[in-house]
């Protein structure tokens, strides 16, 4: 009675063919060409975000920054909504970056910094997410330690939400400042090869940069200590390397090296920042082996010697700090474009 | 607790398809049940049967009730989630009548009183149920249970299940001596070192995910060396939750030589891949061991037909709303499955035309009868009347209240099932029925055999 | 030139458009005695071309070339959250300093005056002109906000459910004004909606 025939068929699972951050999307209502409007309705990471979106973030970020240069950086289309920054880990750069863009677009600013080690588990942001729908929050821009969490508050909640870094899963708007960078530079990323070094298993930055340069055209390379570079990498498209010397050969337009956390060292993962820096440090001689006019980059904050000599970081090529620039355009561009859909009928302008 | 409801003993099940795997009866009959037991089995045998003790179970499957070898009843300890109560009352809707619950509840279903506490409490659930004691006391991986004296409690096999017995020299031992009474040891098996503050498996999902994984060899490794110590020691080994192609291909390669072991996969293995954990990092979707891939639960679909998997079990797994409503890493391992157990089956299984029914039933059955050793998974005169009525063409949507467990963590709220457990009998007591959808169902079946007002409720035995 | 107007009638032919734009040069250069301190700023998008028309008149008339600047007022305007579509953001490119000047501000069509509050404020925040004049081609009424142009091509008393085309040669290759009620719109299909429901 019992039928032998072999399991040909695999696993049903015919949702495999919804990609990935399906919460952020929504349903197109507009003709893209006329409408500025976003598809996404979050910005959740920059996997599956369309080449279109990756493209109005960016010409809006150009027309904010300059807005920057202006004698008044403040513009008003942000007025009378409310932003929440709500930061569980520790976080300089990117939170004044993002409180910045906010008050720059009119915005009323609150932040809420907490820390994931006093609360138990699980209970700190489900109870988080009830304070703030009881704020009326329009906005809600969320670092975190798990991945997914801000995936969890577009589940809990009805605002917008920007995700500032969860875990090691994305890091869109670093992800997006570093692909501005490249853009401003040759405005068509097809063709031109980047390569990121350092520890991409556990870097949102690196995951961010992957997916959108993906999306734009480029080449994309990761290269780092075999314990540090996950080879599935390979199964989205990405070129991976455990010798620095052979990615540089191959020509690289734009190099992005990560913070190597100094906790590494000493773990499984690296004997050694010596041995790392070694290996993999970026120093003018490996510098000079980039392809003419190629970009330095590093999202910060750097550790001098370690994974770049400061002769690079602070040589001809880098845009180091023209990220940072760069950044505060791109957060105003992407709370910009994500707040101007809310779709309610009526009457225009003229 | 005792509640006023009046005996629902059934005495005739009629004109249902019986399908018993044990016998190798497959074919329309009548069943007889006297005195809890099945009487007689055969055609037109059910005359002068007053109406309420008869269930007409025309266009149904009759089947012997189901027994799940890896339950999660959280009492003692976590009663908000489960209990044995609500637990069997889930499991009888699924059509288990037999739940066999691992000891991992606070404390551990360590020693003999709590295996009688958990006994005793199985006296007022509508399904049977069996405590599994723990391997080491406490659970705690350090030193030997009072197996014996489990054992003679009513235990009906030993797990530390949640984690695996780490010390090898320890796991000897614990094999060495349970060989004794002849009693299976059920191993969860992961390779802590390897799987350590992983939270989904270990592929090109999790790097996309930036979330920790579990490779598939910290479950391979654990199986080879568990096998070894099995073959070693002569010892009944069940290797729960098979969850890698490796680890079939390992069972496999061990039964081909002799070694005494088992092993069962879960309906969730055999249904669902890591990827989903992409579209929304869904909670729900955590289960240790974690959602493999398509090539995974391809070998599983293929290790139990070829009979090197023996047995479909739940791992039911109950957890609070909000533990299961946060972050996904933070959020526990497990999902509820007891009631979806019969439709996801018959998707991942039959529906694509890969197994027939008397396989399916046989998995569900005889084989996890075997395993144990337990005295159920058959319907044959004298065998204690555990049966099972379902509609294998009817259909139900999965909501949060259509869910009788007490916690509702199950991935597959949402979803359309095929094949609706109608009615669910325990040493002769109709315990479970749902005539809800009567339209859809013949309407000589619909018993009346209960008082209860709610069409669902467990009668009480 | 946007298509799916119903009864539509046309009001001024690209001859009228170039009078309009010639005879609102020669106010302006009367208005402000001369050109000395005037600047010409066009609103993005329709307003940028005529800005540049006024102002290469406003050089022929008077023989002295007048700056002309383009403004983006999405940042401005105050229907970010109710508009049913979303301009796409243009470059403002301002590369004078507006302190002291007066500033003339061009667009198409002169309506509710929104779009000016929201032109208003963008050169306020970028300095303190001496004044802001409002040049427009057309003016159709329904005014919500206070303002009235300076200069204006043609008045053109319109119903509120009309609709007002402004067509370029830049843009559309001829210069038109053409009123009409604006076809009833095709019902877009609807995207394919994601299910997102594990169960298919």
């Amino acid at each position: 009675m019992t039928k032998t025939k072999t399991a040909d068929t695999p696993a049903e699972t015919p949702h495999q063919s919804v990609s990935g951050n399906a919460a952020q999307n929504r349903p197109a209502q507009t003709d893209s060409a006329t409408d500025g409007r976003l598809r996404i309705r979050h910005l959740l990471g920059l996997e599956g975000v369309c080449r279109e979106d990756i493209e109005r973030i960016l010409t809006t970020a150009e027309s904010f920054k300059e807005v920057l240069d202006r004698p008044i950086k403040k513009v008003p289309p942000l007025r009378g909504q409310t932003v929440v920054n709500l930061f569980y880990e520790p976080s300089t750069r990117t939170r004044i970056s993002f409180e910045l863009a906010e008050k720059r677009l009119s915005a009323d600013v609150v932040n809420f910094t907490a820390s994931t080690s006093s609360v138990t588990k699980g209970e700190s942001l489900r109870d988080t997410v009830k304070n703030i729908l009881a704020m009326r929050t329009d906005v809600i821009v969320i670092r975190h330690p798990s991945p997914g969490a801000p995936h969890f508050l577009t589940r809990a909640t009805d605002a917008i939400v920007l995700n500032a870094g969860d875990g090691s899963h994305e890091h869109p708007t670093q992800g997006l400042l570093d692909i501005y960078t490249i853009w401003e530079r040759w405005r068509d990323l097809r063709g031109k090869r980047v390569l990121i070094v350092g520890d991409v298993a556990h870097s949102r930055v690196a995951r961010s940069n992957i997916w959108g340069l993906l999306t734009m055209g480029a080449e994309v390379a990761i290269c780092g200590p075999a314990t540090l570079i996950p080879r599935s990498f390979s199964d989205y498209g990405v070129e991976v390397y455990t010798d620095i010397d052979k990615a540089l050969d191959r020509g690289v337009d734009a190099i992005n090296v990560l913070r190597i956390q100094r906790e590494r060292q000493g773990s499984a993962f690296l004997p050694s920042l010596r041995e790392y820096s070694r290996l993999f440090g970026i120093d003018s001689e490996r510098a000079r082996r980039l392809r003419p006019g190629a970009l330095v980059m590093h999202p910060g904050p750097m550790n001098r010697g370690v994974e770049i000599t400061s002769e690079v970081a602070d040589g001809a090529n880098s845009v180091i700090l023209d990220q940072v620039t760069n950044g505060l355009a791109v957060r105003m561009a992407a709370l910009y474009l994500l707040c101007g859909g809310q779709a309610t009928p009526g009457r225009e302008g003229e | 607790m005792k509640k006023e409801q009046p005996t629902a003993a059934i005495r005739a099940i009629v004109g249902g398809r019986v399908i018993d795997p044990a016998t190798g009866y497959d074919g329309v009959a009548d069943i007889l049940i006297t005195n809890g037991q099945v009487e007689r089995i055969g055609r037109g045998i059910a005359s002068g049967i007053p109406d309420d003790a008869v269930i007409h179970a025309e266009g149904m499957i009759v089947a012997p009730g189901f027994i799940d070898l890896h339950t999660h009843l959280r009492e003692p300890g976590r009663e908000d989630e489960e209990t044995v109560e609500t637990g069997s009352a889930a499991g009888v809707s699924g059509g288990f009548t037999t739940l066999c619950c691992m000891p991992n509840t606070e404390p551990a279903i360590a020693d003999q009183e709590t295996v009688r506490f958990v006994v005793d409490r199985a006296q007022s659930a509508p399904g049977k149920v069996h405590p599994i004691g723990s391997i080491t006391r406490d659970r705690k991986g350090e030193s030997l249970a009072e197996i014996a004296d489990m054992v003679a409690a009513g235990a009906v096999a030993f797990s530390d299940d949640g984690a695996p017995v780490a010390n090898a020299g320890l796991l000897r031992r614990a094999m060495e001596y349970a060989q004794m009474f002849d009693v299976t040891l059920v191993s969860h098996c992961e390779t802590p070192d390897l799987s350590r503050d992983g939270v989904m498996h270990e592929g090109s999902v999790s790097t996309k995910l930036g979330l920790r994984g579990i490779p598939a060899i910290s479950e391979e490794i654990c199986v080879a060396r568990d096998i070894a110590l099995a073959r070693m020691t002569g010892c009944r080994l069940h290797i729960a939750h098979l969850s890698t192609a490796g680890s079939v291909e390992l069972v496999r390669a061990a039964k081909a030589v002799g070694v005494r072991v088992t092993a069962e996969v879960t309906p969730h293995h055999l249904m669902l891949t890591d990827d989903l954990v992409a579209r929304d990092f869904d909670p729900l979707l955590k289960v240790n061991p974690p959602l493999r891939t398509k090539e995974d639960v391809a070998a599983l679909r293929e290790g139990l037909l070829d009979g090197t998997i023996d047995c479909i079990a739940t791992d039911h797994a109950p957890h609070a709303e909000q533990e299961k409503d946060g972050e996904f890493d933070l959020a526990p391992f497990g999902m509820i499955g007891l009631e979806t157990a019969l439709g996801v089956c018959q998707r991942a299984l039959i529906d694509n035309g890969l197994a027939d029914w008397p396989f399916l039933i046989d998995c569900l059955t005889r084989r996890a009868a075997r395993v144990f050793g337990l005295n159920a998974g058959r319907i044959e005169p004298g065998a204690p009347a555990d049966i099972v009525c379902f509609d294998p063409q009817a259909q139900w949507e999965v909501t949060l209240s259509s869910l009788k467990s007490k916690s509702k963590n199950s991935p597959y709220v949402g979803w359309t099932l095929t094949g609706v457990v109608r009615a669910t009998i325990v040493d002769g007591q109709l315990v479970y029925r749902n005539l809800l959808n009567a339209e859809s169902a013949p309407a000589t079946a619909r018993a009346r055999a209960t008082t209860s007002k709610t069409a669902g409720s467990p009668a009480r035995r | 030139m946007k298509p799916g107007l119903t009864q539509a009638r046309v009001f001024m032919d690209s001859a009228a458009v170039r009078r309009a734009i010639e005879r609102i040069a020669h106010e302006i250069i009367e208005h402000n005695q001369g050109v000395e301190q005037v600047v010409v700023i066009g609103i993005r998008t329709r307003g940028a071309p005529l800005a540049e028309r006024i102002a290469e008149a406003i050089t022929r008339i008077e023989g002295q070339a007048v700056p002309v600047g383009y403004l983006d007022i999405s940042f401005y305007r105050d229907d970010i959250k109710a508009a049913m579509s979303q301009p796409v953001v243009q470059k403002t490119e301002i590369l004078f300093n507006v302190n002291g000047k007066a500033v003339v501000l061009v667009d198409d069509v002169l309506y509710t005056g929104r779009t000016i509050r929201a032109a208003m404020d963008a050169i306020m925040d970028l300095g303190r002109p001496r004044a802001i004049q409002l040049a427009v081609l057309v003016d159709r009424g329904h005014r919500e906000l206070p303002i009235r142009a300076d200069y204006v091509g043609k008045n053109l008393p319109t119903a509120e459910n009309e609709q007002v085309v402004v067509g370029l040669k830049e843009f559309d290759g001829t210069d038109s004004v053409t009123v009409g009620r604006p076809a009833p719109r095709r019902k877009e299909s609807l995207p394919a909606t994601l299910d997102f429901n594990l169960d298919q």
